[in-house]
């Protein structure tokens, strides 16, 4: 997200600085107490995260005999380690697996195809272009949920029940609205110019789109994929009813489950869950760029 | 704009090559479209005429019945009910709240980013990890409950998610949890995109810091208030990876949503067919909103609004 307004006004005009100096004594008091808002609200936030965190530290005991105290008394270290290397770290690592493979092929599929399509929606005029164009836009309202049983159906029957691929390619195909709704703009912002050279240096129209505007397309791209990564990671409904056994599980189906079996092992639920939430938040801090500067193309320019 | 719109047609090869091209591109998106996303959204219109477990032939046709009894229902009616209640308080609070926020952020001050990078976090965090640590916040005796006698305040002590009267309001604060963070980036964005000048204009002509929010502030930032409303609304009418986590639509029926409502009714009692027509019912709800959007805000904020790409 570029903040090119805020950067531009740096010689503010002189009059502005008088009004700007007679609130001044009412500025510093409004100042605290947007910071006590927003450190309560940060507190808010991080509060739940954090005894999450620290109570996989403890030990049931601890849990329910002080809840408040944040930090554990003493540190107990089994529950992590059950997760990482112990009796629970087959299923965790499986379902990391899992969850990893779901979102390499969904992206993957997602990606290769909304940017062919957003290149023919950008830069090839036809006819019922812009239906067609309408058509896919149509998909940003629609979640998996509401096709979810006739998906079900359709998955049964094309025998990928039980299968990763069968969450894959739904998840591939309702990730496409968005990545074609902010692919196709950004294509159409690369000059003419360049495709008349390409096309004078002979180049057709798959030499021009895959050598020419991919490559000069990658940060498009790469907000394209991120966002589709943080969507099929976090996907929930259609796991729950394609993948039966547990050996096939996602995180986020482990994670559910993983708190049903263990339900008077709160300690344990919660390293668990910690571990799994790690990958998310991890590539949150990688990706933030592209995560925030994503949804904010698509939705308040798109 | 300044693209000359003859330029796409004629530098592109001729008319058949243009053809075979279009297809070539357009294929596979379309058909992994239509095959899971479209296909299947007619086949609920089809499945919802009939009475069907989902295994047996697709034969018993009962018309318009399922819709029928659909509305005679008073879990559909209080399912629509939970939608509108989260429909609803998220536009009177969250969105209400997540502006404030992105007002106090659109301020330069130390750990600003900070904050930014912070309120973010629980949108990447899926509903079901979401949904597993408020349930252990919220059990009896846990964080939540000590908290609260810790400072006095034992008489709000609730059964967070065991009382029929609240637990949907639970829901809601979780809910506001994981997704305040992203109407407020939304709005930061918008607020971004308004310059400075304008707004200082307004002070130097006298008006006070309300009436420059109330009249310069608010209309500029209107667009993208309306996205986020419209984003919350179709957000909220899909409710269920949460609820499904932490309450299964109960206790009893008090957290079933339209969603929760069409998933237990074709997986758990096997009405593939009216499920289906649960769906559909979902559908036209989403659809209704869109189209109202459509309409009424759509037309008028593409016309004004800067659409390049500037990520």
């Amino acid at each position: 997200m570029t903040t090119g307004a805020s950067t531009k006004v740096s010689a503010e005009p002189t009059a502005v600085m008088a009004v700007a100096r007679t609130k001044g004594a009412r500025r510093t008091i409004s100042g605290t107490a947007a910071y006590v808002v927003l450190l309560a609200v940060a507190a808010a936030i991080l509060l739940p995260i954090l005894y999450a965190v620290l109570g996989g530290f403890k030990d049931n005991g601890q849990l329910a005999g002080n809840p408040v105290a944040l930090i554990p008394d003493p540190w107990v270290f089994d529950n992590y380690a059950n997760v990482l290397w112990g009796e629970n770290a087959p299923a965790f690592w499986g379902e990391l697996f899992n969850s990893v493979i779901v979102a390499i092929v969904a992206v993957g599929i997602t990606v290769g195809c909304a940017s062919a399509a957003a290149f023919v929606f950008a830069r090839i005029r036809f006819r019922g272009r812009e239906a067609m164009y309408t058509l896919f836009v149509f998909g940003l309202l629609f979640p998996t949920a509401v096709a979810i049983l006739p998906l079900y159906v359709l998955i049964r029957q094309l025998g990928l029940s039980g299968n990763l691929l069968g969450v894959a390619l739904p998840q591939a195909a309702f990730g496409l609205p968005l990545s074609i709704v902010i692919l196709r703009p950004f294509f159409r912002s690369i000059p003419m110019e360049l495709e008349d050279a390409a096309r004078i240096d002979g180049c057709g129209s798959f030499g021009f789109f895959w050598r020419v505007l991919l490559p000069l397309s990658r940060p498009a791209l790469a907000t394209v994929s991120v966002l589709a990564i943080v969507t099929t990671w976090n996907a929930f409904i259609l796991p729950l009813v394609v993948l039966n056994s547990e050996d096939q599980w996602t995180l986020p189906l482990g994670v559910m489950n993983f708190a049903s079996t263990y339900s008077s092992d709160a300690a344990r639920t919660l390293a668990f869950t910690v571990v799994s939430l790690i990958p998310a938040l991890v590539f949150y801090v990688i990706a933030e760029r592209h995560i925030v500067g994503g949804l904010t193309a698509g939705s308040v320019k798109g | 704009m300044f693209r000359s719109q003859g330029r796409e047609s004629s530098s592109g090869p001729r008319l058949p090559g243009k053809w075979l091209t279009i297809s070539l591109f357009l294929a596979p998106a379309l058909v992994v479209y239509l095959v899971f996303v479209i296909i299947p959204i007619i086949q609920a219109a089809h499945f919802s005429l009939y009475k069907w477990n989902g295994l047996g032939p697709l034969e018993d046709f009962i018309g318009l019945a399922n819709y029928q009894v659909a509305l005679a229902s008073e879990v559909f009616w209080q399912a629509v009910g939970n939608n509108v209640l989260v429909i609803v308080l998220s536009l009177l609070l969250q969105i209400p709240f997540s502006l404030g926020l992105a007002i106090l952020l659109n301020r330069r001050f130390p750990g600003r980013a900070i904050f930014r990078l912070l309120f973010f976090v629980p949108y990447v965090l899926s509903e079901a990890i979401t949904g597993i640590v408020f349930s252990l916040l919220l059990q009896p005796d846990a964080l939540v409950d000590s908290g609260l006698k810790g400072i006095g305040l034992e008489g709000l002590i609730q059964d967070w998610l065991g009382n029929t009267d609240i637990v949907m309001l639970t829901l809601f604060v979780i809910i506001s949890w994981k997704y305040f963070g992203f109407h407020m980036i939304l709005l930061l964005a918008g607020l971004q995109g308004i310059p400075r000048e304008i707004e200082e204009a307004a002070l130097i002509d006298g008006a006070g810091r309300r009436q420059a929010f109330r009249y310069v502030t608010l209309p500029l930032i209107g667009p993208t208030l309306r996205v986020s409303v419209f984003l919350s609304v179709i957000g909220a009418l899909q409710l269920f990876d949460l609820v499904w986590v932490m309450t299964g639509g109960g206790p009893l029926t008090a957290t079933t949503t339209m969603a929760v409502n069409m998933f237990k009714s074709g997986f758990e009692e096997q009405q593939m067919g009216y499920g289906s027509a649960l769906a559909v019912l979902l559908f036209l709800c989403a659809l209704v909103v869109a189209l109202l959007y459509q309409r009424f805000v759509l037309r008028r904020d593409i016309d004004g609004a800067v659409t390049a790409y500037n990520g």
